[in-house]
């Protein structure tokens, strides 16, 4: 890696006007990590995303939720009701010195209003990019449908490869489905503002949240098409790798919790099922058979539920005698793939993305406290990734970017406070 | 202009295998991007090798995954252990390439003599990205992992299950695929950061550290808070109900989601008001989430006598969410899916089948559908002799030297 002064941001030069909703946070918060000009449109009481826990300390309240925090740093926040008519003039003189719009309304809301994407492109002679992200698209027969995490996980085919199979299917404890669509929406957002630079020609990008999560069902769904099977929940465990439809067990109990080691084959897994057996061997908790297999050959496209059964038996009860710590530590060194399960209190005390230094502490005035968040998501040589801004407090940039950027009087910002448009 | 892509002039050069580095390239190639995609004889792409295959029969042209993730791509073999490999690389990258993507462990590319600061030499603007688990730097750097092992690690499957159960794996490589978003994004920043300054740059993506942004409001709750959270099933701590109920049929599920009391009084009305429902218990949402293993008792009592497809409809004609757990069959048989994510193409060998797009639909510029995943060495003539340059006198002796194998 190159080292140099590191100032300079990819997107830099851009403005986002983002008006999500939780659907969509993340995507202006992943073009503010690099150095967009991200302002927040709230409504004037704040945007309800707030009031989403966990909250700082426990305390409800809106500039407290710790939620809205982790995906709204590096935004500006001014607050603007775009359902009246002045508030709908105000931004459009917003719109005009924008490059790039977010929100995610229902399919035809901002149509509705007058402020639809061929509306609004018009006043920045076509150069505008709008993205939207709904649960299904702006076309279709659910396009109404309402859906919340839980209906996107739904429909999009995860849950039902998720569960234990003597329960309902289940989803992911927190929604990641917003994160899936938020960061697909950045990057359609990325590719259509490339687009627009090269050719000065700007576009409107239609995000589904469905579609965006579809991808994280990973590979299940191609076994319907190439030999007919319905892959479905399995618990504990990773079913298709097997041409026999042998299940290996995922995570593995340890001393402290759980440890996730798996059956593979190739260069890399020869190397980990040799020196699992050497180091369980060591400890005298290698079976014969284990120490007979021709790991270099080993294939488990082709084998069986019991060659599976005869390596995770085993296994099983050596990965009980350590701790999480204690294999990582030992995996690293045999290169052994495999890692511990890590709770949200193992990924902040992790050695590597110490080192990596991801960690920002970021400093919260009102709180009278600083709080730790995690920063950078990738390392580029040249541009920076990273938190500049804590999150904003409900309208905080108000009177600079309505009086100061906007060249609004000071009295008309106060009428249009008073009558609940900002 | 009709036709053209958005990454028309981006050439991509790309060393790995699986989904990490190749899925990046494929996300640019639908977007116009050409892609050669390096493979040898001796190490073909994984992804060849796993199930499922087409009509479950192996072979090395019959796998799905690497069908469906690696299409629009030129297939060419390259022995890099060979000195002459290494360098047959370079005059691809000097001749063509100006992007090269690669999720080799840490430490390959530098073993190879194909680490940034010697590819930089052959293309002073060069963007060069790496993609691993957990990034190029850093104490564990090359432990050696599969995507379903670090979707582990980064703290997903702790959160995925139930409270007296163990954690669940999501399926497979699902980090993998965090680490794609966010390594495409950062590559397609780069060209916009090299189309207005004209300077190249190398990019460092951890999966891990993907993984973590995903999870931040848990992290920040642990950071703040102290606390770490846990598997909670299906339920939701601002909403009840909220899980999925049994319909009719075998292994039929239906979600459905009250957040308001609106929403749970229109969910009474559509039960038709059972008895039940009348019960002090479950009047305020503090009541229903206290008694919440008996409200689930009592909708899954109505959805069982339906359904999942009229739960759902009956539902979302009074604005309350309801939604099919949808299976595999109906993954491609969804009105929106069939337009949001897949896109038919003809494979010599697989025939008939579906690759997945990008989840999202650009108004001015469709998808490109150029190749369908391309065979090993398919395009080494191609790829080496007219895109790279090579005379056919070149061509034909580095390959008898075993330069292609």
């Amino acid at each position: 890696m190159e080292k140099q002064a590191k100032a300079d941001y990819a997107l830099a030069p851009y403005r986002v006007l983002d008006l999500t909703d939780e659907k969509g946070f993340l995507c202006g918060k992943i073009l503010g990590d690099q150095g967009a000009d991200v302002i927040k449109l709230e409504k004037p009481m704040g945007d309800p995303g707030r009031r989403i826990g966990p909250f700082y300390r426990n305390i409800p309240d809106s500039e407290k939720s710790l939620y809205w925090f982790s995906y709204n740093n590096n935004k500006r926040s001014i607050t603007l009701d775009i359902e009246t008519s002045d508030g709908k003039e105000l931004f459009k003189n917003i719109v005009k010195t924008a490059d790039i719009i977010i929100e995610s309304f229902s399919p035809g809301f901002m149509d509705q209003l007058g402020l639809g994407y061929l509306e609004l492109s018009q006043l920045t002679e076509g150069k505008l990019v709008m993205t939207s992200i709904t649960p299904f698209g702006q076309d279709g027969p659910y396009r109404e449908y309402k859906a919340s995490d839980i209906g996107i996980m739904a429909m999009s085919g995860c849950m039902k490869i998720l569960g234990e199979p003597d329960r309902p299917p289940v989803r992911t404890s927190i929604p990641v489905s917003h994160m899936w669509a938020g960061s697909y929406a950045a990057l359609g957002t990325l590719m259509a503002l490339f687009h627009r630079q090269m050719t000065g020609e700007g576009q409107h990008v239609d995000v589904s949240m469905q579609a965006s999560t579809a991808w994280a069902a990973d590979t299940a769904p191609f076994y319907w098409e190439a030999e007919g099977t319905l892959a479905n929940r399995v618990g504990n465990a990773i079913a298709g790798r097997s041409v026999h439809g042998a299940v290996m067990q995922a995570a593995y109990p340890c001393k402290d919790g759980y440890i996730c080691w798996l059956i593979y084959g190739a260069r890399a897994g020869a190397i980990t099922n040799k020196e699992m057996v050497k180091w369980m061997d060591e400890k005298g908790m290698a079976t014969d058979w284990l120490k007979e297999q021709d790991w270099d050959k080993f294939d488990p496209a082709k084998a069986t539920q019991e060659d599976f059964d005869r390596i995770m038996g085993p296994v099983g009860e050596f990965l009980q005698t350590l701790t999480k710590a204690e294999f990582q530590e030992e995996s690293v060194k045999r290169r052994i793939m495999g890692y511990p399960v890590s709770t949200t209190k193992d990924i902040m005390e992790n050695p590597q993305l110490e080192a990596r230094k991801i960690w920002q502490e970021v400093n919260h005035p009102e709180l009278n406290d600083s709080i730790t968040y995690p920063g950078s998501w990738v390392k580029m040589s040249k541009c920076s990734c990273d938190i500049r801004r804590r999150p904003p407090l409900i309208g905080e940039h108000n009177h600079e970017v309505y009086v100061k950027e906007l060249g609004i009087s000071e009295n008309d910002l106060l009428m249009l406070k008073q009558r609940a448009i900002i | 202009m009709a036709g053209k892509g958005i990454f028309e002039d981006v050439k991509i050069l790309e060393f790995g295998q699986i989904v990490a580095g190749p899925l990046i390239s494929t996300y640019l190639a639908d977007y116009g991007a050409e892609v050669a995609h390096i493979e040898s004889h001796k190490r073909p792409d994984q992804y060849r090798l796993y199930p499922p295959f087409k009509d479950n029969k192996p072979g090395i042209n019959r796998g799905f995954d690497f069908a469906v993730y690696s299409h629009n791509k030129y297939g060419i073999t390259l022995n890099l252990r060979h000195p002459k490999g290494v360098e047959v690389a370079k005059r691809v990258l000097k001749n063509w390439a100006n992007v090269v993507v690669e999720n080799f462990t840490p430490g390959v590319m530098k073993r190879l003599g194909l680490d940034y600061e010697e590819l930089k030499k052959v293309k002073p603007d060069l963007i060069m990205l790496s993609s691993c688990n957990l990034g190029q730097t850093g104490p564990y750097a090359k432990h050696p992992g599969m995507g379903s092992h670090l979707t582990h690690l980064s703290g997903f499957t702790h959160l995925s299950g139930w409270p007296d159960r163990d954690p669940l794996i999501l399926y497979g490589p699902y980090i993998d695929f965090i680490g794609v978003i966010y390594g495409t994004a950062s590559l397609v920043s780069a060209l916009e950061y090299r189309r207005r300054t004209g300077k190249g740059q190398y990019i460092d993506v951890a999966q891990l550290e993907g993984g973590v942004q995903f999870l931040s409001s848990a992290v920040l709750d642990y950071a703040v808070n102290g606390r770490i959270q846990g598997r909670q099933g299906n339920r939701c701590d601002y909403a009840a109900p909220h899980g999925a109920y049994p319909c009719k049929g075998e292994d039929r599920w239906c979600v459905i989601a009250a957040f308001t009391d609106n929403e749970w009084e229109a969910l009474c009305r559509v039960m038709g008001e059972p008895a039940q429902t009348k019960d002090s218990k479950f009047s305020t949402f503090a009541g229903r989430k206290r008694n919440e293993e008996e409200l689930n008792r009592v909708i899954a009592e109505w959805t069982s006598k339906l359904t999942a497809e009229e739960v759902m409809d009956k539902l979302q004609a009074v604005g309350v969410e309801g939604a099919v757990v949808k299976d595999m069959r109906e993954m491609y048989e969804d009105p929106h899916l069939k337009n949001y994510l897949w896109a038919e193409m003809d494979h010599p060998e697989i025939g008939k089948y579906h690759v997945q797009m990008p989840p999202f639909k650009m108004s001015k510029i469709p998808i490109q559908l150029r190749m369908t995943s391309p065979g090993l060495g398919q395009h080494n003539e191609y790829v080496f002799k007219d895109l790279a340059g090579l005379s056919e006198k070149e061509y034909s002796e580095l390959d008898q030297e075993g330069v292609f194998e």
